[in-house]
């Protein structure tokens, strides 16, 4: 099911803040078609791996490479339109939009209508359509005349996952979709990372701390810690691996009922 | 129809859009309501200030730059016209290099701060406009060659422009068919034009675009918008409205000096109409700028009245002195921010809002 050619690289990816290292060396190769769970403690370097890879930001050392170009030096946008889509860990919205708004500018840079001084906004209906589809796949369409900020918690992390979408990436990095969402909420993001992993060509990786959630999605698993990556396989090698299980699986594993 | 013109940005507030339609209306008929030369001046004024404080909405309000370069955009424009028309003689033609010469540099001077400055911290890219306004504001007193240094320039606008032009003997509703009047319409036209000009772009793709990088920058960037790029396409179109208002003022006024155009008192009166109208919604700087330019001028005529009505009570009159004018204009002003934090517009907007998309 996975792809041969690896979409997304990273190779002896680096960043160093002063005298921290904070992601040390990592090479990792992404394939379409295949979920990749990236796990470790806390401050392990997930969330900054993430940055060097969307372009938030820039690596000391280290190769970053999108369909074999070598991205490294490119900014964030370039990297978006490219087809690196991102849904950030801290909710990061457009408060004072609409919910279809946020979703919709979206919708609007992948059509590349950005510069259009000239046209009204409200007579691209299909932009406003597809903005919409997307807020109905994460079970968001009757907020959508609501101001983001006035949304609950909950929704604003679908809020987030719905722009993802409308991005129509082909890489789908997910920084922890289901935190501080209620019970009931997770299974409606979990099936849409299903349904886009079933599409089969798209590549995603996920940061999830839950490990129940990992074992369901993966097909495989990298842990870092401090940094460095310490482990890389499938989930059940992974999880049983002496490393693993000696280190992490007690901060990893969460409590039965998350 | 109405759509089309109003970019699809209705007022959505019954009392604004009662508000817009007697301003409009009356600066439409106001050299046959108001036809002394006074309120005809209050009415260009207004006329040149809601261009004004609109262009500079779309920076401050829409896209979040704090600029304080937005009065030299309009010198730029009005000494355009002023060194075209004393160098250069009266004619049409001096008349449109002028104006294409002043507006092709407004528009290459605001892409240059903008792309060195643009990325930096919205209070630098403050701190650097103000540098660049004070230099030029400097400038245009030293080369008094040039600009006629702080006595500013007078001079002859072709025929057509001038009061004494007469076009026909006959009078319309008691008023003169005059150069004067001619002047006001093209202010006028001019003016409502471009206003509705930066309505489409305030509505238009990109115009969404700018409102995501008021709201989060980094986000607008994480979604595909290259917000640098963006920013001095709004900075270079503020900049080519400002200098366009200058343009239209320097041929209302057939003057040009520091004091009408590029003295910083003004560029503060332009950031009290855009807050007071409320920031990021155009028919603010319409609200803002004719009650500010109206108070400007009007509101020590009314404390004359009043000072004089209070008359034998202690410290009233004193208090209600003319002279004291400002002081109340700056009480009014505190007011309006308290009350109205989101400006009138905003104001007038919540009292039955459906929500904007």
């Amino acid at each position: 099911m996975a792809g041969e050619h690896p979409v997304l690289e990273t190779h002896g990816l680096t960043i160093r803040f002063g005298g921290h290292v904070a992601v040390d060396n990592v090479s990792c190769a992404f394939r379409p078609g295949t979920l990749t769970a990236i796990v470790g403690p806390n401050g392990a370097g997930k969330t900054t791996y993430f940055n060097l890879i969307s372009g938030q930001l820039k690596a000391t050392d280290g190769r970053v490479s999108l369909f074999g170009e070598d991205v490294t030096q490119m900014p964030a946008p370039q990297r978006a339109r490219r087809g690196m889509g991102r849904a950030f860990q801290l909710t990061n919205l457009f408060p004072r939009l609409t919910v279809l708004e946020n979703v919709r500018l979206a919708v609007q840079s992948r059509s590349g209508l950005g510069f259009n001084l000239t046209s009204m906004w409200a007579k691209h209906v299909e932009l406003i359509e597809k903005a919409e589809h997307c807020l109905h796949r994460v079970a968001l369409a009757e907020r959508r005349n609501t101001l983001a900020a006035l949304l609950p918690h909950g929704d604003q992390r679908k809020l987030e996952v719905a722009i993802l979408l409308a991005l129509e990436p082909e890489v789908f990095m997910f920084d922890e979709p289901t935190a501080g969402m209620s019970v009931d909420e997770i299974p409606v993001i979990l099936e849409l990372i299903q349904q886009i992993k079933a599409q089969g060509d798209k590549t995603i990786l996920l940061v999830e701390h839950k490990m129940d959630v990992v074992r369901s999605l993966a097909d495989r698993i990298i842990v870092l810690h401090q940094g460095q990556l310490v482990a890389d396989g499938l989930p059940a090698e992974v999880i049983a691996s002496p490393i693993v299980q000696e280190a992490y699986l007690g901060i990893i594993k969460e409590p039965a009922h998350a | 129809m109405l759509t089309t013109v109003l970019s699809g940005d209705f007022p959505r507030s019954r009392w604004l859009a009662a508000l817009l339609v007697t301003v409009v209306a009356g600066l439409a008929a106001a050299p046959f309501i108001f036809p002394g030369t006074r309120s005809l001046d209050v009415a260009a004024r207004i006329l040149v200030f809601i261009l004004l404080a609109a262009s500079y909405d779309l920076l401050l309000g829409y896209t979040g730059i704090v600029s304080f370069a937005h009065t030299m955009f309009f010198g730029i424009g009005g000494y355009g016209v002023g060194i075209a028309m004393s160098k250069l003689g009266p004619t049409w033609s001096s008349l449109a290099a002028g104006s294409a010469i002043s507006l092709a540099l407004a528009v290459a001077l605001a892409f240059l701060v903008g792309l060195l400055s643009l990325r930096v911290k919205t209070i630098f890219f403050a701190m650097i406009t103000l540098a660049v306004a004070s230099f030029f504001q400097i400038l245009a007193s030293q080369l008094s060659d040039f600009t006629g240094g702080e006595d500013g320039l007078n001079y002859k606008l072709p025929e057509l422009f001038l009061p004494g032009t007469k076009f026909a003997e006959a009078t319309l509703f008691g008023v003169e068919l005059s150069g004067r009047l001619f002047s006001y319409y093209v202010l006028f036209a001019g003016s409502l034009a471009l206003f509705l000009v930066l309505l489409r772009v305030v509505n238009s793709p990109f115009g969404r675009v700018l409102l995501s990088i008021r709201e989060n920058e980094f986000r607008s960037e994480a979604i595909g918008y290259r917000t640098v790029a963006y920013r001095a396409v709004a900075n270079c179109l503020g900049a080519a409205v400002a200098a366009a208002a200058g343009i239209l003022y320097a041929i209302w006024l057939r003057y040009t000096g520091p004091d009408t155009t590029l003295s910083f008192n003004i560029m503060i009166d332009i950031l009290l109409m855009v807050v007071i109208g409320g920031m990021g919604t155009m028919y603010g700087s319409v609200i803002g700028a004719t009650l500010f330019v109206v108070a400007q001028n009007y509101l020590q005529d009314l404390m004359k009245l009043a000072s004089n009505a209070t008359k034998g009570i202690a410290l009233l009159p004193d208090l209600l002195h003319p002279d004291r004018w400002l002081l109340w204009l700056g009480v009014l002003f505190v007011v309006c921010v308290y009350y109205f934090p989101a400006g009138i517009v905003g104001r007038l907007r919540t009292r039955k809002a459906p929500p904007a998309p």
